[in-house]
């Protein structure tokens, strides 16, 4: 793989990626700690020939950022956990409409406003079922610079094929991370693209929400011949709003299987030393980096353990969990939270017995707390 | 020839959802009359409606069309509108829609004077959810969550566009379709952001609990409130006091538009001008 060393933060990579994966629209407004995506988009995208607007409010910004999309554009929106809940409603809208979009969410303290320069993990629940109602959430999450790139450029190839927004999720010590990251080059990134599903045959033939029953729309770009309706309530093959019970049934169905379905298209995660490991620790994002610090240390000190780093967060890697937490018996989820992600792994692993190290007061987990929690199990 | 409105319709969504009587469908055809008088392709065209009866209007015209959620109509079309400058995008919103929940987007649509048209219908009332108060319900009347009297402030959805910075402001009623299609034409054609507000009636939801059982009343009534801008201008203050001003309020042709402005935000990145600057702009605070 042709590589580029590229030295940048968390935040700044998310907007470089976006842009070099063919985004051609972003609509947002300022949140910390997530600004910065804004900050360094708005001066890449008018390059290009695209359009960067800060919005009067987060509603605003993501309402701009479906429209772009509906109208055909790869569009993007950055916020963090105040802005995921204003965000929330119309993100459910294009879960129902089928509108791909990238919505970089930078995790801070929560609830409500927080702390909004610490870091947290806070929004792990948040991004699996944002809106209310049936859907099933595509969620991403880096644990590294350079998977703040490819991890964006992955979510908008995921948006377009699953047609739905993707949620790439950083915390803010990833975002606001400083140092080098080796980067695929643009033309690789560029060859990876692939462009969402159009529909070229005759407009009288054409159904966008006609499809299978594991397959997402189909919704061809505006203006181009092909006019048709784009709604959040319950629709037919045409989007027109309906209530006819069995299209009402099969369209929420379909919003879950497209997806579920699919999951092995969909997962990603890391193993580090879990060739041999006896006591695997579960770890996303930043905490991802400590816990390799601390396996580092326990290993020097002749305990066998290994770092299993989900990188597709929803729909969770839960077969691979299962297989792990069904041969090893000490298994440790450390995150920033009080366990939002521990309760899935407990679910995966169908057991009770999952420890936990969690922590919420803004501050960073350290290989040290990760060493010492390992040795108490 | 009588106008033939079939080309313009998804006939398979008629009838509308629409009460006997509701001024929705006057506004409709008045809309699609101008827009066939403007001589704008189908395929060039986007509909974004939000929520409540206006918001069915989307689904019933045939062009590209949104149906948003509830307010967020110019924000969504804001989105459409600067990805594709060159094509003609129409706002369709109710009281409660663009001046309640969606108040925000549509100040902040009127101040950046983007291209697009947006349609109020001003029924008074919010009349799908059955009779709540909405911003433009007069004080004194009966809403189902202010049963004792509405004791809430009016907003004037022209006197706010104004405020706002929208280069192009305009009322009319529904009771004089032609005088609507003419307004609708110059809403849709000005470049930048028209407001253009039509009153409209709501007998079921508005009318039956205040006095104007049926549509025949509840237009009465709309006449009896509404004056052309002429007749109003030559009012005292004590005259215009229950009045609302018809006609084009406000058209202002040299006001820099949006999409144009971002165009020059792009040249300055592909290094074709210089960077922006107060010396741009005629008004520098």
């Amino acid at each position: 793989m042709a590589t580029r060393e590229v030295i940048s933060t968390g935040n700044e990579l998310s907007a470089m990626a976006a842009v070099d994966a063919g985004c051609k629209f972003f609509g947002g407004y300022p949140l910390t700690p997530s600004s910065e995506v804004m900050h360094v988009i708005s001066d890449l995208l008018p390059k290009v020939g695209g359009v960067a607007i800060q919005m009067e409010d987060e509603i605003a910004g993501i309402c701009t950022v479906i429209g772009a999309a509906m109208s055909g554009q790869r569009a993007l929106t950055a916020t963090s956990g105040p802005g995921m809940s204003l965000k929330a409603e119309n993100l459910g809208l294009a879960q129902m409409a089928e509108v791909p979009l990238v919505c970089v969410n930078v995790m801070r303290g929560g609830p409500s406003t927080g702390l909004p320069t610490r870091v947290s993990q806070g929004d792990i629940l948040q991004s699996k079922n944002p809106s209310h109602g049936d859907y099933k959430s595509i969620t991403l999450c880096a644990g590294s610079l350079a998977e703040c790139y490819t991890e964006t450029v992955r979510a908008f190839n995921l948006a377009d094929r699953f047609m739905q927004p993707v949620i790439v999720l950083l915390d803010e010590t990833i975002g606001h991370m400083h140092g080098k990251a080796d980067l695929p080059t643009q033309e690789e990134v560029t060859a990876g693209i692939v462009p969402r599903k159009s529909f070229d045959g005759p407009a009288e033939e054409y159904f966008p929400y006609e499809c299978g029953p594991t397959e997402p729309a189909v919704l061809n770009p505006m203006f181009e011949g092909y006019r048709y309706h784009y709604t959040g309530l319950h629709h037919d093959k045409n989007g027109f709003p309906t209530e006819e019970i069995e299209t009402c049934r099969k369209l929420i169905q379909r919003l879950e299987d497209k997806v579920a379905m699919h999951e092995d298209e969909l997962e990603s995660y890391e193993e580090f030393m879990m060739d041999d490991a006896e006591i695997m620790i579960i770890a996303y994002g930043s905490v991802s980096l400590a816990a390799k610090e601390s396996i580092r240390h326990l290993r020097a000190e002749g305990i066998k353990a290994g770092l299993f780093r989900p990188i597709t967060i929803w729909p969770s890697p839960a077969k691979k969990i299962k297989e792990y937490t069904d041969k090893i018996e000490k298994v440790l989820v450390a995150e920033l939270n009080i366990g939002q992600y521990h309760s899935e792994i407990q679910r995966a692993a169908a057991r009770l017995d999952i420890d936990g190290l969690f922590k919420v007061n803004g501050r960073a987990l350290s290989p040290h707390e990760i060493v010492s929690k390992v040795k108490e199990l | 020839m009588a106008f033939d409105y079939d080309k313009y319709l998804r006939l398979e969504k008629m009838p509308t959802l629409w009460c006997w009587g509701c001024g929705d469908g006057v506004i409709l055809k008045a809309f699609i009359r101008a827009i066939d008088k403007m001589g704008v392709k189908q395929d060039d065209v986007c509909v974004v409606s939000g929520i409540g009866c206006s918001g069915r209007f989307s689904s019933y015209v045939d062009f590209n069309t949104i149906h948003t959620t509830h307010g967020r109509t110019v924000a969504y079309a804001t989105g459409v509108k600067l990805a594709n400058p060159d094509k003609l995008v129409i706002c369709v919103a109710g009281d409660g829609d663009a001046l309640a929940i969606g108040g925000n987007h549509t100040i902040h649509g009127c101040r950046r004077n983007i291209d697009m048209t947006l349609i109020v219908i001003n029924n008074f009332i919010y009349g799908l959810t059955n009779s709540q108060t909405s911003p433009t319900t007069p004080q004194g009347m009966w809403t189902v969550t202010q049963k004792v009297g509405n004791i809430d402030p009016t907003f004037d959805t022209c006197d706010l566009a104004i405020a706002s910075g929208a280069s192009f402001v305009a009322r009319e009623t529904m009771l004089d379709p032609k005088k609507l299609e003419k307004m609708l034409i110059k809403a849709m054609q000005h470049k930048g952001f028209s407001m253009a507000e039509v009153l409209s009636n709501c007998h079921i939801n508005l009318g039956r609990k205040n006095g104007m059982k049926n549509a025949m009343e509840n237009l009465e009534w709309i006449d009896s409130i509404t004056v052309s801008k002429k007749k109003y201008d030559a009012m005292t203050p004590e005259e215009q006091l229950n009045l609302l001003p018809t006609g084009i309020l406000k058209e202002d042709t040299d006001a820099d538009e949006y999409c144009d402005l971002y165009a020059e935000v792009q040249k300055v990145h592909q290094g074709e001008r210089k960077r922006i600057t107060q010396d741009d702009f005629v008004k520098k605070i």
